[in-house]
Parts: structure tokens; C-alpha cells; sequence
């Protein structure tokens, strides 16, 4: 569909007065997709964490799991970003020239920090001894791949492996602020933005970096469970007990404090609380009732707290946790959507509405999304296929 | 490194300099406004801001203020359709009209959220994008509390309301300016105190809008009633 034949599709459906260029819904569902990729990205490297500085043992399992999901959809995490704007060729001028008073020109750095500095870095030196004895048995156009892979550093002492092990602490240790820092980030540059009552608010980072924990736990919850069935392997179920119980802990904690900042928005009922009441209640009901907090919080919680007391069979639990974490990615996906669509349905006049349809057929911003969202799935497989956890090497005794 | 030691600096993006030099204000008085919208026709025209009615640098909205004290607010096409009165008269407590443009903020927040600087302050003031530059984020356009910003969807950049920088470098009125019938519009330069817009904001009891927002507003209105957002 053409542009403006949306543009005059959505004047016919105002609601209320708008101001003439709020009609154009600017941040489409790309827009929704970046702090939902990003959010997968520094959930998932925080229960990494969880097992490496944490010593949660029962996370092992999926320790690396964590990291090369976290690395898969760092790598597209930007993509989403750029095929938005409207100049995707000077996308770099961001990186060479950044004004620096804007919350999205710092979004580079602290990308490139998170990319290079601490999954890179963290992948490399969990997997350097494994990838040198794989550059030793493999033959031909593999071997060299793993050399290079290697970097041409073929140490394999046991002194070398502890320091591997040392360097790898370290670094998730800088990597659990950063991951807080990337995803707060991505919060704050919505939360910064004091012309929409709806974004601008304190809890917004803090808000984000939660829900980021819940949906990247879910999201290696279920690749978790799904690289097991497709390598026919049973899945922990220890590893998978303790991800759910954290899964509950944080959703628990996420929903507080999303609560604490509706509860906060009514009894303060500031000028902009008469157009947001009628935002969650009307346009937004589906996604944020139904949606966000039924299907993304209600559900799971319960199910999860049922579970802690009452403990079904192997198979029920791996069905239940199978549907608890698509439930939670479902959820956060609607909360992204709540926050960056219900932003902007509501016109800064505070005297009524504009509408945003998914164009299914012939959306580019759809289509874009589905390929941002798969695209990491695909480089998983290949992470997987080249550097697998299940063939690494024992772990050296301490 | 100066802005790194002093981080207030760093927050606001434009800063009004101190002396010499013009800064620019703009003066709407509501009160002579008859809402014809020659503003927003004639800036259309001007800066060929493209015909559809979702793309405005100039607009005019219609107030109307029942005795119920239901507030309606419409501006069809901004105002270049002309406006019509569903509500009967005797059922009107009051009715204004009040033209919107960019308010070329002091402390701009579409200046500010720019991640490249595409988006700036002249010297004089004047909020202003480089289409040359700008990456089309919209980022400015989140940021504008007043809805002042379009994207042009052709040429993926931001545009908006340049208060005819390029007719003010030439000594000729903004566009606007010129075309209102009822001399509801005045610019002019806030460093110099005996100035049209000067007088003006003396002589009349002006205010911006959304004022909490801080953001020092430079467009004042007289006679602005509480329900213009």
C-alpha cells in the first residue's frame, strides 16, 4: 500500500483532534522489534552469568547456549534500527560524527562495547582451547577454519586453560554491568523523552533491563529445550528447574515495578492522565491487558508459583515450560509494542487518537521484522553446528 | 572535554549566546487571529511542503469551548479547507483560533535527541535540519512536544519550520508573517529590546505552550487559553 494511502486510511479513522503531522505513525514495528532483539540479547547473556559468576552449577548446561544465543542476536540487533531510517545509507555518520547530547548517537559505542569487548571476547576464550583441538582434528577447509578462529594461538596447557578461565571471570564480571548498561540504555532513550507522558519516566531503564532478564531467560529456555529435541537428547531438567524458578523470580520483580509505575502515573493523574486512561482502556486493552500482562505475566506467574509447591512429571513440566516461555516472549514482544505504538497513538495535544495497522501483506516494516527475528535463529544454527557446547572438552578440575 | 567537566553542557544541545547578535523570537496574538490559515497556505507554497494534509510546517486549529465545557479542536487540512461551526451559538461558551508553528525552543529537545546533529540552532535561533545530513531516524520527532516535525517520506528526512531562514537572510519576512491579513503574526529579535516582538511580550500578557516542559519556548502567544495544548 502506498504511503499516503495509509496516511489517508488512518486521517479517516482519527479519533479526536491530532495534530495534522502526528497522523504518520512514524516508529512502526521495526522500531518495536530493536528493544525487543536487544532485550533478548542482554537476558540471555545475564543468566550466562548467572552460572559463570553467580556458580549457579545447575545453569551450566546452558551456559553457552546463553552466550551464543546472546551473540546471534546481538549481531542483527542493530539491523532493525537501520532499515527504519529513512537515510539507511548514513547510518555510520552516528558512529564518526555523534552529537553527544543524544541518548540514540551513544547507542553505537555501547554496542560495539557489548559486541567486541564482552561477547566476542567472552565466546573466545570459552571456547579457545576447544577450538584448537578442533583445528587439530579437523581436516582441510575446517582445520583452517578453527585456526583462524584460534587467532593462531594453539596453547593447550592446562596453565593456559586456568588463565582462559580467569580472563573469561573477568570479563562476564564487566559484562553483567554492560548488559545492564545496554539494555537501561535502549530504556533511556525512550524514558528521555519528555514530550510523551506515556515513555517519559524514571522506571523506564530500570522497567526495561527486567523485562530484557525475563525474555532473554525464556528465550534460552526454549532454545534450550528445542536444541535438545532436535538433537534428541533429553534436556536437564535440573538446568531447567532452576531457569524457571528465575524466570518467576524476575517476572515477579518486572511486574512490580511496572505496576509501581501505573499505580505512580494514576494517583499522581497528571494532565496527560485523562487521554492515557483512555489509551490502555481502548486502543491499547488487547495488547496490554490481554496480551502484556494476561499472556506475558499472569499466566506464567501463576503456572510458574503453582509449580514451586506442586511438581508435576518430567514430561508435563517440559510441555509446561515449553508454552510458559513462549507465553513470556509473546508478553514482552506486546510490551515493546505497548510502549513504542502506544507512544505515539495518542497525540501530544492530549485531545485524541491516530491508528497504526499491521499491513500483513505488503509492509515492508513486517516483513523486515520477521527477517530481523529469524535472522538470529539461522546464525544460532550455524554457531551451534561450529562451535559446539555438547563437544567441548571437560572442564578442568579446580 | 570543556562540556565533559560541566554536564549541563552537554544535556542541552543549544545554548542562547550572550550579547551581540540577533536571537528571534515569533509573537502570535490570538485575538486578532480570524482563522483564515493564509499561513499555512502560503508556507506550503513557499517551502513546497508537499499538498497532503498530513505534512504541515503551518497550521491552524479551531477552539471551541461548549457550555458543557466539552473542548473541541479540529484543524481540517490545517486549516486550508476552512473551518466550520457544528456547534450551534447558542451552545457556545467561547471559540478561538490559534496558529501553530515550530516554537523555536532555547533548550530544543529535537535538537538535543538528534544522534548525528542534523538537526540544530542557527545562531539566530532558528531550529533548523540538514536534509544533507539527516538520517531520518525520527528521533526529532518523538522529541517535538508540539507535533512540529514531518518526515518527507521522499526524500527520507525530516523537515519542519524553518521560520523562512532563507527570506530572514535576505531581510524579507517569513512567509507567514507576510501573508496574515490581520498582522496576527510578528518576529523579530529578543536581544533587542525596543524590537516588534520585544513590544510586543511587554505589552501583552503572553504565554507559551506546555511551559513544565521547559523547554524556553520562543513562540508567545497573547490571550492563550488553558485548554491550547
Amino acid at each position: 500500500m502506498d504511503k499516503n494511502e495509509t496516511l489517508y486510511e488512518a486521517l479517516a479513522n482519527l479519533d479526536g483532534y491530532i495534530y495534522p503531522n502526528e497522523i504518520a505513525l512514524n516508529w512502526d514495528l521495526l522500531i518495536v522489534m530493536y528493544p525487543y532483539v536487544t532485550g533478548l540479547v542482554a537476558g540471555a547473556f545475564i543468566l550466562a552469568s548467572l552460572n559463570r559468576v553467580f556458580d549457579i552449577k545447575a545453569l551450566r548446561p546452558t551456559y553457552e547456549i546463553s552466550l551464543l544465543t546472546a551473540l546471534s542476536f546481538m549481531l542483527v540487533a542493530t539491523m532493525p534500527l537501520i532499515t527504519h531510517l529513512g537515510q539507511p545509507w548514513r547510518f555510520y555518520e552516528m558512529l564518526v560524527t555523534p552529537h553527544l547530547t543524544s541518548a540514540m548517537a551513544i547507542f553505537g559505542f555501547v554496542y560495539l562495547w557489548y559486541l567486541m569487548v564482552v561477547l566476542l571476547l567472552e565466546i573466545w576464550f570459552d571456547y579457545r582451547y576447544d577450538m584448537v583441538i578442533w583445528s587439530q582434528q579437523k581436516k582441510g577447509f575446517m582445520r583452517f577454519v578453527y585456526k583462524v578462529l584460534c587467532l593462531w594461538v594453539f596453547e593447550t596447557s592446562p596453565k593456559s586453560r586456568k588463565t582462559d578461565e580467569k580472563i573469561g571471570y573477568f570479563i562476564t564480571v564487566v559484562g553483567i554491568p554492560s548488559a545492564f548498561l545496554l539494555h537501561g540504555y535502549v530504556g533511556f532513550i525512550f524514558g528521555s523523552i519528555k514530550a510523551n507522558p506515556w515513555w517519559s519516566t524514571v522506571m523506564m531503564p530500570v522497567i526495561f533491563i527486567f523485562s530484557a532478564m525475563v525474555s532473554g531467560i525464556a528465550l534460552v529456555m526454549f532454545i534450550y529445550m528445542g536444541v535438545s529435541y532436535l538433537r534428541k537428547q533429553k534436556p536437564d531438567m535440573l538446568a531447567l528447574d532452576t531457569i524457571a524458578k528465575y524466570l518467576l523470580y524476575i517476572l515477579i520483580i518486572d511486574f512490580t515495578l511496572e505496576s509501581l509505575d501505573q499505580i505512580h502515573r494514576i494517583y499522581e493523574a497528571d494532565e496527560s492522565f485523562d487521554i492515557l486512561k483512555i489509551l490502555v482502556r481502548g486502543k491499547l486493552f488487547f495488547t496490554f491487558f490481554i496480551m502484556q500482562i494476561g499472556v506475558g505475566v499472569i499466566i506464567p506467574v501463576v503456572t510458574l508459583g503453582i509449580m514451586q509447591f506442586k511438581n508435576p512429571r518430567e514430561k508435563i513440566r517440559r510441555i509446561i515450560y515449553w508454552i510458559i516461555s513462549i507465553c513470556v516472549l509473546v508478553g514482552i514482544f506486546y510490551m515493546r509494542w505497548n510502549v513504542v505504538i502506544g507512544g505515539q497513538l495518542f497525540s501530544k495535544s492530549f485531545y485524541g487518537f491516530t491508528s497504526y495497522k499491521v499491513n500483513l501483506i505488503g509492509g515492508a516494516d513486517v516483513w523486515l521484522s520477521v527477517l530481523w527475528f529469524v535472522v538470529p535463529f539461522i546464525i544460532l544454527a550455524i554457531l551451534l553446528w561450529l562451535l559446539p557446547p555438547w563437544k567441548k572438552a571437560e572442564e578442568l578440575e579446580d | 572535554m570543556v562540556s565533559l567537566l560541566n554536564p549541563l553542557k552537554m544535556v542541552y544541545a543549544t545554548k542562547r549566546p550572550k550579547g551581540k547578535g540577533k536571537w528571534y523570537g515569533i509573537g502570535i496574538d490570538i485575538e486578532k487571529c480570524i482563522g483564515c490559515a493564509s499561513c499555512a497556505r502560503v508556507c506550503k507554497v513557499e517551502n513546497n511542503v508537499p499538498n497532503e494534509p498530513f505534512y504541515f510546517r503551518n497550521w491552524v486549529e479551531q477552539y471551541t469551548i461548549t457550555n458543557d465545557d466539552e473542548i473541541i479542536v479540529s484543524s481540517p487540512n490545517g486549516g486550508i479547507d476552512g473551518f466550520t461551526q457544528p456547534v450551534p451559538d447558542e451552545e457556545i461558551y467561547k471559540t478561538f483560533f490559534v496558529p501553530k508553528m515550530c516554537n523555536h525552543c532555547a533548550k530544543s529537545p529535537c535538537t538535543q535527541v538528534c544522534p548525528v546533529g542534523a538537526s540544530f540552532e542557527s545562531p539566530e535561533g532558528i531550529a533548523l535540519v540538514d536534509q544533507n545530513y539527516c538520517i531520518g531516524c525520527g528521533y526529532c520527532l518523538q522529541a517535538c512536544p508540539y507535533g512540529c516535525r514531518y518526515v518527507d517520506y521522499d526524500k527520507g528526512v525530516i523537515d519542519k519550520c524553518t521560520l523562512c531562514y532563507h527570506r530572514i537572510k535576505k531581510d524579507l519576512d517569513p512567509a507567514c508573517m507576510m501573508a496574515c491579513p490581520t498582522e496576527a503574526r510578528i518576529y523579530g529579535d529578543l536581544n533587542d529590546k525596543k524590537s516588534a516582538i520585544s513590544q510586543f511580550i511587554k505589552d501583552n500578557n503572553c504565554a507559551v505552550l506546555k511551559p513544565q516542559l521547559n523547554t524556553e519556548s520562543k513562540l508567545f502567544y497573547n490571550d492563550l487559553s488553558q485548554e491550547v495544548h
